[in-house]
């Protein structure tokens, strides 16, 4: 040890000498290396090489999947919402073509074949070999179809192929609940069972048809093909076929729905009508509404520039993710939290001079009605909509009982109905506005609370839904648009059954009977606020008008309709729910700009209760 | 004038090409060797690429790059590059321990990282910073290395490799580890020491995989031992690359004529999987031939190392070569049937440019290693 440390000066010599030893061991065992590598390859190319040949030439007996049809959806009678068309696409093959630009002017001349479709033929035959087709024009109409049959002596590898394409038959209705499909794309690529989609070329994209993917699209079937040696198709033997997807029965009535969409008229807007009973939505509306067929094989750029940057925004599933200032729908739900708190009893009154005001502060809140309702309890508040007598219940109430009280009908959380991308609104709390503006809360925002102004947001469904459970008596069942399921080839359908979600807890059922009566009186008395719909009406209705500020009013201000630009103008709200012993149907109903929702959002709601309760009759 | 007349005697007497390039740095051999071996890659490539022009200008592009690389690591000296052994390793290290807390994934595994302007494989910094290290490590002292020496240089080089196969990528971590041991090896390891190491691998590969290995590695050894166990699973690309080697037979069915390759039997065959591609396509033959280019860089590159003037550059240029070599055994010997799949590329012919530029690297160490020789030594 003592001798190797004090060493400082190398012994060049030996290191040489050892290193070269170690470079020709190395080299041995390369040499050896390259040999086994050559030895194994002697083994494979000429020992084996006839076993391999025919190892080979089995492989060309391919294994290619075959798509399974996609599951139908109906409503829920059985009218069909989406099915599946063939659909034929003009296709070439290179292979058989003498003259490609000449067979396209030909094709050009013969069914007007665009510069852009060409453009995009040619792009898509460099990805496929000179034997298969390639597509050149989809969805041929019949004249294209026969044009082209007849020149068909004249095109030799020109043929027209069918393949199963989806259709919605009802165009643009109920488009925003049903959604479509569209071709796959990049992302969703990454996400899918490779297996499972290796024929599929759509998926359901928005809706429904999103939503319930897994179950309409079925199972992948797999077919032996027989190619020669340049890959050429010479048979196919099927090995696996593939299961069609399950269909879908919806809860929506497509009367009911064509009516509601009708209603509306040049109207943007949404409508949910939900069965109180079952949770079930009847009518799931959205408007201006689209149609799902366009976007089935790929939309062209200028018409979804069209949609995408419209202003009336058809694209946008109002229902689902608009969110509204609920406005003085929001009113019963405040009175009952004031009963159920024992804050306020059904005939204590208040005075009404057309204005509230807070200690200590200057400003005036005003009531819609000017000159003030004058002595009002509960029962007048609701059915007249004073806003006073709801400002001075929630300073009483506080923010933080509203909030709990709202929050147990389902209010700020997404009701989870079954189609995606559902908004949860917005309840407001002290904690919720600390964190957001990281500001304490303000007595002035809790008497705007209480009138549905303020930070509350609700989507329609929302609204629909706590509207349902008011009817109920407080039992909660979550909304669902789809309520059953067909196995493909059996008559059977097997039904889901509703999912009942909670109970609103009650003190005493006498005060909800109370907030009803008040409805009920909203519709049917001479002072009601959607008392412009009683006239003829054959059942009984529980209804609340409402009106949503788009943009505020100066306290000094006075708010004229006529003034003020449509864009500008408030939404229009109405909920409702009816026969009010029987419930059978609930609606929410917002016309976005609509102004009054007495005289704009309640006639809609009644055509669309009229329709469905009065349907045998 | 006179300062300029010795300058012109001094040109007179270097005159000839191989001085010329000598000056530039460059090795002709080697260049020679790459240039054709890059040649044959390009070819096989538009083969494997179904004719892909734009396939085949990329790797051309990758390869100028790759060239490029090789020539300006060539300018280096020897000296330099000895300098900077150990900040290259530590640099090496801390972006393999990044990539491992922070990194990007791709194919399930953690090998980039994210420099904000491009993305980084820190395993390949590492392939030529760790045998720089072992071997500014152990050029230090007298050779062969000491106990205590050859301990913490296995230290050094299972540090990265945990780090790599952690990633996880066994490939890499292989070539690490080769290339690190080669080093050793070099230096003298007593044969005593190799074969007790290897007595000792026996039960320390049983832990490796009992504990060390995930399920697809350890599925990738099994379906090697018996590639018929999963015909459609991961024995599908040993099943399919024997048959294209072997029904390419001793002439091959000539170029793009490939029935395997080309009718999508054969799955990776750009990357990892191009050899059977070139074999089935050129057969026996070609495949000897392609094996003699690679022996011809082998070769040129152990004769670097002999030549070389002092112990550092000796140890890396052998360990360089080595590792080369050993790069096309395992990526033969797994899509033969010799080795399991481990994911190496085919070097320099493979589609691909994150291994190419360090392999290029490696052969401009090695030209400037030959080309910076003090004269008086030889």
């Amino acid at each position: 040890m003592a001798r190797q440390s004090s060493l400082t000066i190398k012994d060049h010599l030996r290191e040489t000498h050892l290193f070269q030893k170690r470079v020709l061991f190395a080299v041995i065992v390369a040499v050896a290396v390259l040999v086994l590598i050559i030895a194994r390859l002697i083994y494979l190319q000429i020992i084996n090489h006839d076993h391999y040949t025919t190892l080979s030439e089995e492989n060309r007996i391919n294994i290619l999947p075959i798509p399974p049809i996609r599951g139908l959806i109906y409503d829920r009678n059985g009218v069909l919402l989406a099915q599946n068309l063939p659909s034929f696409t003009l296709q070439l093959i290179p292979e058989h073509i003498r003259d490609l630009d000449d067979t396209l002017q030909q094709l050009k001349a013969l069914i007007d074949v665009s510069d852009e479709e060409i453009a995009r033929f040619h792009e898509l035959r460099k990805t496929k070999r000179r034997f298969e087709g390639v597509p050149l024009r989809f969805r041929l109409n019949d004249v294209e179809r026969a044009k082209v049959a007849v020149h068909q002596d004249r095109l030799p590898g020109v043929n027209v192929t069918a393949e199963l394409t989806r259709d919605y038959p009802q165009g643009k209705l109920a488009s925003h609940a049903i959604g479509y499909v569209g071709r796959i794309n990049e992302i969703e690529l990454t996400r899918l069972d490779a297996t499972r989609y290796s024929a599929t070329k759509h998926i359901g994209k928005v809706g429904v048809e999103r939503s319930y993917e897994d179950i309409l699209h079925g199972e992948v079937g797999f077919e032996r093909v027989e190619t020669n040696s340049q890959g050429r198709i010479m048979n196919k033997v099927p090995e696996l076929l593939p299961i069609p997807g399950k269909d879908l029965y919806m809860t929506i009535d497509i009367n009911v729905q064509k009516i509601a969409e009708q209603a509306f008229g040049e109207d943007n807007g949404a409508l949910v009508a939900i069965d109180p009973q079952d949770g079930s939505v009847i009518a799931f509306v959205s408007m201006p509404t689209y149609d799902p067929n366009i976007f089935v094989n790929g939309v062209d750029r200028e018409t979804y520039r069209a949609l995408s940057q419209s202003p009336q925004r058809p694209l946008f599933n109002r229902a689902l993710q608009g969110q509204y200032p609920p406005g003085s729908t929001l009113k019963p739900f405040i009175g009952l939290a004031g009963l159920e708190d024992k804050i306020i009893g059904s005939d204590e009154k208040i005075k009404c001079p057309g204005y509230y005001m807070l200690k200590n502060d200057e400003r005036k809140y005003r009531d819609w009605k000017k000159e003030g309702h004058g002595e009002t309890n509960l029962t007048k508040a609701i059915v007249e909509s004073c806003d006073v007598y709801f400002y001075d219940l929630s300073l009483a109430l506080k923010i933080d009982r509203i909030e709990a009280y709202l929050a147990r009908f389902g209010l700020g959380e997404t009701t989870g109905i079954d189609i995606r991308g559902e908004q949860e609104g917005l309840l407001p709390s002290r904690e919720w506005k600390r964190k957001t503006y990281n500001l304490p809360w303000f007595p002035g925002e809790t008497l705007i609370t209480g009138i549905g102004q303020g930070f509350t947001l609700t989507t329609p469904l929302q609204l629909a839904h706590i509207t349902a459970t008011l009817g109920t008596q407080g039992e909660r069942y979550k909304p669902r648009i789809v309520h059953a399921i067909g196995e493909p080839g059996i008559e059977e359908i097997s039904v889901t059954s509703p999912n009942h979600i909670g109970t609103v807890q009650k003190s005493n059922p006498e005060n909800w009977n109370i907030i009803i009566r008040a409805m009920t009186r909203v519709v049917h008395s001479i002072y009601g606020t959607a008392r412009s719909i009683n006239p003829g009406i054959q059942y009984k209705v529980a209804g609340k008008t409402g009106t949503a500020q788009v943009f505020g009013i100066k306290e000094d201000e006075e708010y004229d309709e006529e003034k003020i630009a449509k864009k500008l103008r408030d939404h229009a709200l109405f909920i409702s729910y009816a026969p009010v012993d029987e419930p059978r149907i609930a609606v929410a109903v917002i016309v976005e700009n609509g102004g009054s929702g007495g005289a704009i959002a309640a006639p809609i709601a009644r055509k669309v209760m009229d329709a469905y309760l009065l349907k045998d009759k | 004038m006179a300062f300029a007349r010795s300058e012109f005697a001094d040109t007179t007497r270097l005159s000839g090409g191989r001085r010329y390039i000598r000056g530039l740095h460059i090795d002709l051999p080697l260049l020679l060797s790459l240039l054709l071996l890059a040649g044959i890659g390009l070819v096989v490539l538009y083969s494997a690429s179904e004719q892909s022009n734009d396939v085949v200008i990329k790797q051309l592009i990758r390869l100028t790059i790759a060239f490029g690389i090789m020539f300006a690591v060539a300018q280096l000296s020897p000296d330099t590059i000895e300098h900077w052994s150990p900040w290259l390793f530590g640099v090496g290290l801390v972006m393999l321990v990044a990539v491992l807390l922070l990194g990007e994934v791709g194919k399930g595994a953690k090998r980039w990282l994210d420099l904000g302007l491009f993305t980084f494989q820190p395993s390949e910094l590492m392939k030529l910073a760790l045998p720089m290290i072992i071997a500014w490590y152990l050029s230090d002292t007298t050779l062969p290395p000491r106990f205590s020496r050859i301990i913490i240089s296995l230290a050094l080089i299972l540090l990265p490799t945990f780090l790599v196969a952690r990633q996880p990528d066994l490939g890499t971590a292989i070539l690490l580890a080769g290339s690190g041991i080669f080093v050793l090896f070099l230096a003298g390891l007593r044969w005593r020491f190799i074969i007790t190491s290897f007595i000792l691998l026996i039960p320390l590969s049983w832990v490796l995989w009992q504990y060390g290995m995930h399920d697809y590695q350890r599925k990738r050894v099994l379906t090697f031992l018996n590639p018929e166990s999963d015909p459609l699973g991961s024995g599908y690309h040993i099943i399919q690359s024997t048959i294209a080697i072997g029904s390419g037979g001793l002439y091959g069915k000539g170029w793009l004529n490939g029935t395997q390759s080309h009718l999508d039997f054969l799955p990776e065959r750009k990357t990892d999987f191009i050899f059977p591609v070139f074999s089935e396509e050129f057969g026996l033959l070609g495949s000897i031939l392609l094996l003699a280019v690679y022996a011809l860089i082998i070769a040129r590159g152990l004769i670097i190392a002999s030549q070389a003037q002092d112990t550092y550059t000796r140890l890396l240029a052998g360990s360089i070569t080595l590792t080369f070599f050993l790069y096309v055994f395992i990526n033969i010997g797994m899509v033969s049937g010799l080795l399991p799949v481990v994911g190496v590329p085919l070097p320099l012919v493979s589609y691909g440019g994150t291994s190419m530029v360090t392999l290029m690297a490696g052969f401009g160490i090695l030209m400037s290693i030959q080309t910076h020789r003090k004269l008086i030594a030889s």
